[in-house]
């Protein structure tokens, strides 16, 4: 159960706070609601680079990190296709340091074409590190567009490719802080030992004459229900075969999301999951498998992934996926194979409330969900899973023509 | 008028205060220790085994060793321990490293009692069966494989191997070793090493006392002693001489690096003020290889320095992935940042920035009680107690500019220095 209040500023920023006396520490989470899905698709990677870019200094405050590791702070983000999520950890003392910082650059970057010139470069390098020099980096370059033709889902976070990221200019990076960046489209959150009145004082402070700015209205394309069975093969060089194979599957808040949540879990949550226990131990198919889902706001995928062993076909690999997929489909779990993966949602929730980043993250997450109460309320939606919902939810997804299949064929393949 | 330009007062760090653990010693000869705080219903108990040496040159064993500990036991298959553990939404899990093998149990407070009966199962009685060590041996190869053709991972053993030659910290893995592990070694060293006599446990979480009283009498009552502490070896390091390895590859569009030396260990006096000299260089977003490669030149989208302080020796290195194009002039420019450190004193305010991050970061680390436990942990295997992070604190707080430009003449010299280059150069 996580405790927090909740209040609006004038200018509609949501600010919510926990307190927990526990830490002699401090988080400032903000979360502002863009993501890689809200790029042109001219221009992908975007997010992600102005998030880089809002390290480079601000209206007032020419760099951002140095003052807050002088006063003994640390701070990170991240972009999804969802969203840009901001966060500080300091010593509660030194708080409105925070509020200072990020203020500031909520208000105004200082848009220095020295920063944009050289986070282009390491945008690039981030690029090549994880998506082009690792073996199988580039998956998810290759199964987005391959799952979604329509929905910007269809893109990677760090961008379709690296040209559209060596081609942003300093006018696009205005245009993007304006449309994006302001209060009417984050949220606040400030948990630790603090209370909640003087949390209050200090937003209103650095934060409430900010300007509102205009708010940015959504509107997506809906990606259009699947109809034929989709399939890629790469001969590339890897050292080994590999297979993933995507579902569309239910947006964040529908119920199908906590059940197609717990199928993942019941295929490949721990040791004595399905695909573990069957296609990795007994079968000795596969490596490596592995079943999850991506987890986005918009109606997102159920992902299967496994490496097969030398000398299994990736026919017969294939084959064995579908074939405990159909076991989903057409028998039920059993009621103590459901409760087991229930309870493991139950710890993992107990778990993550040890850590004050974590409570303050799912806050914000959960505000912009609609309702940060959500959060309190996550471990009943999932207990109210039956096998029938299981089963039938297993029908929706695991079929044929709800499937891309990526298939990575290693040189050496017979 | 909201004054912008100004940061808030700043507040200096207050002592870092980490929790006194009460410790136990247990009739079977292990040492217990624990640490009670916070608010969740939860305990983790871990045990902590050093490693014991079995024949020259196979290392391989003792992550092995690691890795197959919940594969079996006389009464429980793999499968039903997985099962077990699964179902109470527990975690246990092996963990290996060069110095220690660790066996973690994590678990909501009221299944405890049926967790823990079976890692006491496991710690008395692992059998090590022949179709998992199959598989364990089928899958690690493969997974060695794939980390092959992954640059970071070839610099980081090739690196190891120069400097530590072929001990635990330095072997390198070949295929070929995972044929060589057979049941019977396994068992042989299992009975040597995971003994209570070799065990060192730590309790943490929201304890009453009645569960501490379950637990020690658990574990005392149900794992018996039964040989005494394995002979452990005691290798010495020396200098190995400055060279420069490059592994060409062809494909890729990044190398990778790794640049360092031997150093000095956690119980040295003269640590605490190393990791400040650290930090300075690497240690932190802010540092002086980030702003001059990354934030400057945008060659990298990561570098770090590290002091890594093992239980026979210690280490210094850096560590990047860069564009190929610019790998070279990254070399030269890692070197003109480590002479800076040597010819010029630190200004009064990169230093002040410097120890007070490293102060709130000490702080920080300190979140939850298991992180309690991680920190006394780091000191006590050291063979330090808890006023080392008193020490640290002091030291952290005292270093001067002209301090530190005697300690990089001393512990960073780029002359003497190992580079490991994985791609192209």
């Amino acid at each position: 159960m996580v405790k927090y209040n909740r209040f609006i500023l004038k200018n509609g920023l949501r600010v919510l706070v926990h307190e927990d006396p526990s830490t002699p520490m401090a988080v400032m989470n903000i979360l502002y609601d863009v993501g890689a899905r809200d790029e042109d698709e001219d221009q992908t990677g975007f997010a992600h680079l102005f998030e880089h870019l809002m390290f480079g200094g601000s209206v007032n405050i020419p760099q951002y990190d140095k003052p807050l590791q002088l006063v003994g702070g640390e701070n990170n983000a991240f972009t999804s296709n969802d969203i840009t999520n901001y966060y500080i950890t300091l010593p509660v003392v030194n708080l409105e340091t925070a509020f200072w910082l990020e203020s500031d650059r909520m208000l105004s970057l200082a848009f220095s074409e020295r920063s944009l010139e050289v986070q282009r470069n390491v945008v690039c390098e981030e690029f090549k590190q994880r998506y082009l020099n690792q073996p199988y980096g580039d998956v998810w370059l290759k199964l987005r567009p391959l799952a979604y033709k329509k929905h910007p889902y269809r893109w990677a976070t760090i961008g379709k490719e690296l040209s559209h990221i060596e081609n942003a200019k300093i006018e696009d990076v205005k245009a993007f802080f304006k449309k994006h960046y302001n209060p009417q489209n984050a949220i606040l959150v400030v948990a630790g030992n603090v209370k909640t009145d003087e949390i209050k004082k200090l937003a209103e402070h650095w934060f409430e004459t900010i300007p509102q700015g205009i708010k940015y209205e959504r509107d997506l394309p809906a990606e259009p229900k699947q109809s034929e069975e989709r399939r890629e093969v790469i001969h590339s060089d890897v050292p080994a075969n590999s297979i993933y194979i995507a579902f569309h599957m239910a947006s964040r808040t529908q119920r199908e999301y906590y059940i197609a949540d717990l199928i993942s879990d019941l295929l490949s949550q721990g040791q004595s999951s399905r695909l573990y226990r069957r296609l990795l131990k007994e079968q000795e198919i596969f490596s490596d498998i592995h079943a999850y889902i991506t987890g986005s706001i918009d109606a997102g995928l159920f992902i299967i992934e496994g490496k097969p062993l030398p000398g299994v076909s990736i026919e017969t690999a294939e084959a064995a996926i579908w074939d405990e997929l159909e076991k989903m489909k057409s028998e039920f779990v059993l009621d103590y194979e459901l409760e087991k993966v229930k309870n493991k949602m139950e710890s993992t929730m107990v778990f993550s409330e040890m850590s004050i980043l974590n409570k303050a993250m799912n806050l914000s997450y959960f505000e912009l969900l609609g309702d940060a109460e959500g959060i309190n309320k996550e471990t009943e939606k999932y207990l109210a899973v039956s096998v029938e919902d299981i089963r039938n939810t297993s029908n929706e997804i695991f079929k044929k023509d709800n499937s891309s299949t990526l298939i990575y064929l290693a040189p050496d393949h017979a | 008028m909201l004054n912008r330009i100004n940061p808030p007062t700043f507040h200096p760090i207050e002592s870092v205060n980490i929790i006194s653990p009460e410790s136990l010693k247990l009739s079977n000869g292990s040492n217990l220790f624990m640490f009670n705080a916070g608010d969740q219903e939860l305990v983790r108990i871990q045990w902590v085994f050093e490693n014991a040496d079995f024949q020259a040159n196979t290392p391989n064993i003792n992550s092995a060793l690691s890795a197959m500990l919940l594969e079996g036991t006389s009464k429980y298959s793999s499968a039903q321990i997985a099962e077990k553990v699964d179902f109470y939404g527990a975690y246990l899990f092996p963990e290996y490293n060069y110095d220690q093998t660790t066996l973690n149990l994590v678990t909501l407070t009221k299944y405890l009692d049926n967790l823990l009966p079976i890692a006491l199962e496991i710690l008395n009685d692992a059998i090590f069966p022949q179709q998992e060590l199959d598989t364990y041996k089928r899958n690690s190869k493969q997974s060695l494989k794939i980390a092959l053709e992954k640059n970071d991972y070839l610099a980081r053993r090739q690196f190891n191997n120069t400097l530590f030659g072929n001990s635990n910290y330095g072997y390198i893995q070949k295929e070929s070793d995972f044929d060589q592990l057979n049941r019977a070694d396994l068992i042989t060293l299992f009975k040597r090493q995971i003994i209570p006599a070799n065990c060192t446990i730590f309790v943490s979480g929201k304890i009453s006392n009645e569960t501490i009283n379950y637990i020690s009498n658990t574990i005392d009552n149900n794992w018996r002693k039964t040989a005494e502490v394995p002979s452990l070896s005691m290798p010495v390091f020396n200098a190995v001489p400055a060279q420069k390895v490059v592994m060409e590859r062809e494909r890729g569009v990044q190398s990778a690096i790794r640049i360092g030396q031997l150093s000095i260990q956690r119980s040295h006096p003269d640590f605490p003020a190393l990791q400040v000299l650290n930090t300075t260089l690497g240690g932190y977003f802010g540092s002086r290889l980030m702003m001059n490669i990354r934030e400057d030149k945008g060659y990298t989208y990561g570098i770090g320095s590290g002091l890594g302080s093992l239980k026979h020796t210690a280490f210094f290195t850096i560590s990047s992935e860069v564009g190929t194009e610019v790998c070279a002039n990254t070399l030269k420019e890692i070197e003109f940042e480590i002479n800076r450190l040597r010819t010029e004193e630190i200004s009064e305010e990169e230093l002040t920035l410097v120890k007070n991050y490293l102060l709130g970061s000490m702080l920080g680390s300190l979140e939850d009680v298991f992180s309690h436990t991680d920190k006394f942990k780091q000191a006590y295997f050291s063979g330090l107690t808890l006023d080392y992070f008193d020490y640290y604190t002091q030291q952290v707080t005292d270093i001067t500019p002209e301090a530190l430009l005697n300690l990089a003449t001393e512990y960073l010299d780029f002359n003497k220095m190992i580079q490991v280059v994985v791609g192209k150069i």
